[in-house]
């Protein structure tokens, strides 16, 4: 574990409005010791970008249970590389299909949590990736 | 804060001689292994009305589901209008008996399908909806006499209930006659799921614009649904999602007496809609004491003379938060404790998740398996044979009472910090429920909370469950915005323009914006500008993320 705060910003991209596991796992970063920015609902992915940046984050967490992780995450991916955040911690929770996993991994996203996932393993996840 | 539920010692099985263990429920109140007629008596007041009289603790109909039983109305809705009514055909086909409609992120947030915040989201989670078109298709061939629909939209309500009634109003249907509901609670919005648009306080005046329209123009149809659904959805206990509730239709009823209106010409059509996961007698507790609390604040704070002014007409189902991603098979199980819980609360309607919901939309398989878990309800187990089958229980009396303060304090609680309008715009119920949702979580992760399949009896059989998952189509969604491309190209655009400045006006002049809602629906204005007029006007609710800190 690196010797300084985690920093960590969790963002709900897209429409959807399920916030319920994206608190839960805000609290859960903050019980971690991590320092938290929680971007609230509604985010579009140039708006996830620039508060990335501009928080200097370490890992970059999206939540998104409407089904539309695919293209929202592509858009992201892209608007990361653009930027040169990639190489922060991407994760990426929610209504995840099995089929889609792999994809996501691809894209980039190294951790991929679907509901069902435990808060203690989100924390480790993010304790052993953050360089 | 109550904590969560616990049960200890949850691992080993019961053996004789462990002392008796705790029971709490989640709503916080210590349950006891035996009731008796003490316990009833020392819990309150007898309360000796029967079902039909006020305050309704039975039921606010003398022979209830004897009479009638509960509608059923599965919340249903995808891709585009034309799908979607072949769906309510199918439901319909098979016996339901109400039609409850799923739209689209975009329609519910205000946005048309070619925008670019639609991306990706265009009849995803419900039917798009983008003018009134759309809602020709929706409804054609449903005769909207003999089945009631209700509008599952909140941000953008008052534009699709005026869809609704131009619809309705173009097939030659007398909209002062229309029956049919929308959820169009948009407080709880801002404390759970999320399709809000505009800053609260213009929020809730548009609400009022639709309570006092609908008195006027349509005074059988029920322009709001109030939900304490999603806030417990969101973490709040049973107890809290009531209290909160009847805060929020308490505002309400309060816009709409500002507007002059007499408190019996519309808190009769005020419906709710409740959740029913969780403990069986607790949830039943909760609406037999919440019917008999709604009586007392309407009669007593409002001065209602109409004793069906207080009627706590309710949905009660769903259950979303109870079914689980794991063991998906065990949802149908839940899904028909749910349905009975849902029964012997009274409910005047049912919609239950579908055991395939955890994953994605359900099939119309899993949406047919939930309408013949209620229909075994009414054919074939005895549900509706009995008004209020578990009035009398000790436990259930005791319990009824005791669920009755456990209300009553969620709503001084809301009270002491500033009202339920204050509470929601600086974020201070949002930040209290969702300190619930982490303890709930963590005592799911420890064991503390059982949850069958995920915490326990968990050994995986199959790492796969085979569940089939509704698809989305992609062209569907390109065919959406092609079709409004068009319809954009053959309106008349002028007409259009006149009626949103109109719009535009009576928003800026504080006006009640239905009238001018209803002519732009006509024009065939599309969802995403009518918002936008409203916005210019309003402007956009900022969300209050600064309370996000450590709880103790």
């Amino acid at each position: 574990m690196s010797q300084r705060q985690i920093k960590v910003l969790l963002a709900k991209p897209g429409l959807d409005g399920h916030d319920v596991g994206a608190k839960v796992v805000v609290q859960a970063l903050l019980q971690a010791g991590f320092d938290v920015i929680y971007t609230g609902l509604r985010q579009t992915p140039e708006a996830i970008v620039r508060a990335a940046r501009e928080a200097d984050v370490d890992v970059i967490g999206l939540s998104i249970l409407s089904g539309s992780h695919i293209p929202l995450c592509r858009r992201l991916r892209d608007l990361m590389f653009d930027q040169a955040l990639h190489d922060k911690l991407w994760i990426v929770g929610g209504n995840i299909p099995e089929a889609d996993r792999m994809v996501l991994k691809q894209l980039g996203y190294r951790g991929v949590f679907p509901t069902g996932s435990r808060t203690d393993d989100i924390v480790s996840f993010i304790r052993e990736n953050v360089r | 804060m109550s904590s969560a539920p616990t049960r200890e010692a949850p691992n080993k099985p019961r053996a004789v001689r462990e002392p008796v263990r705790r029971v709490v429920n989640e709503s916080g109140i210590e349950v006891k292994p035996l009731y008796t007629a003490e316990d009833v008596a020392a819990s309150g007041v007898p309360d000796l009305s029967r079902p039909g009289e006020s305050p309704f603790t039975r039921g606010i109909h003398p022979l209830m589901y004897r009479h009638r039983p509960f509608t059923m109305r599965q919340y249903t809705g995808f891709a585009n209008a034309a799908d979607t009514n072949q769906r309510f055909k199918y439901l319909i086909a098979n016996g339901q008996t109400g039609l409850n409609v799923a739209f689209d992120l975009p329609t519910q947030c205000g946005y048309d399908s070619d925008a670019p915040e639609a991306m990706g989201e265009v009849g995803r989670v419900g039917m798009a909806v983008d003018t009134l078109r759309d809602f020709e298709i929706a409804f054609d061939g449903i005769d909207l006499d003999a089945i009631t629909v209700s509008l599952t939209v909140n941000g953008s309500a008052a534009i699709l209930i005026a869809m609704y009634l131009a619809m309705a109003e173009r097939r030659g249907y007398d909209i002062a006659k229309l029956r049919g509901t929308a959820q169009n609670d948009i407080l709880k919005e801002f404390i759970g799921r999320g399709t809000w648009i505009f800053p609260v306080d213009p929020s809730v005046k548009l609400v009022a614009d639709t309570i006092e329209y609908c008195a006027k123009v349509a005074p059988k149809y029920g322009p709001v649904s109030v939900c304490g659904y999603h806030i417990r959805e969101s973490g709040a206990t049973p107890a809290e999602e009531m209290g909160y509730a009847f805060c929020i239709a308490k505002a309400y009823t309060d816009a709409a007496l500002a507007r002059g209106l007499d408190i019996d010409e519309f808190a009769g059509r005020l419906s709710f809609n409740f959740n029913i996961f969780g403990n069986l007698f607790e949830q039943v507790a909760k609406f037999r004491a919440g019917r008999r609390l709604w009586a007392k604040i309407i009669r007593d704070e409002y001065g209602a003379k109409n004793p069906s002014s207080g009627w706590l007409r309710m949905i009660a189902g769903g259950g979303g938060f109870g079914l689980t991603i794991e063991q998906p098979e065990n949802n149908i199980v839940r899904g028909a404790y749910y349905a009975l819980i849902a029964a012997l609360g009274g409910a005047q309607t049912m919609a239950l998740c579908c055991y395939d919901e955890a994953y994605t939309i359900p099939t119309p398989k899993a949406q047919r398996l939930s309408l013949r878990t209620m229909q075994l309800l009414i054919e074939e187990v005895g549900l509706t044979d009995t008004v209020d089958p578990l009035g009398g229980s000790y436990y259930v009396e005791t319990l009824t009472n005791q669920m009755e303060e456990k209300i009553v304090e969620a709503m001084k609680w809301v009270d002491d910090h500033g009202g339920i309008v204050k509470a929601v715009a600086e974020g201070v119920i949002q930040g209290r429920v969702s300190e619930y949702a982490y303890r709930r979580q963590r005592a799911l992760e420890t064991g503390a909370l059982r949850k069958v399949g995920v915490n326990c009896y968990n050994e995986s059989e199959e790492e796969n469950p085979n569940v089939e998952l509704h698809p989305y189509d992609e062209l569907g969604a390109i065919a959406q915005v092609q079709s409004l491309r068009r319809l954009k190209a053959e309106r008349d655009n002028d007409a259009v323009e006149r009626t949103l400045d109109k719009l535009r006006a009576d928003a800026t002049a504080g006006r009640n914006v239905m009238p001018a809602v209803m002519q732009a629906v006509k024009a065939y204005a599309t969802v995403g500008e009518m918002t936008r007029a409203l916005v210019d006007v309003y402007g956009h609710f900022r969300e209050p993320t600064r309370l996000w800190r450590k709880v103790a």
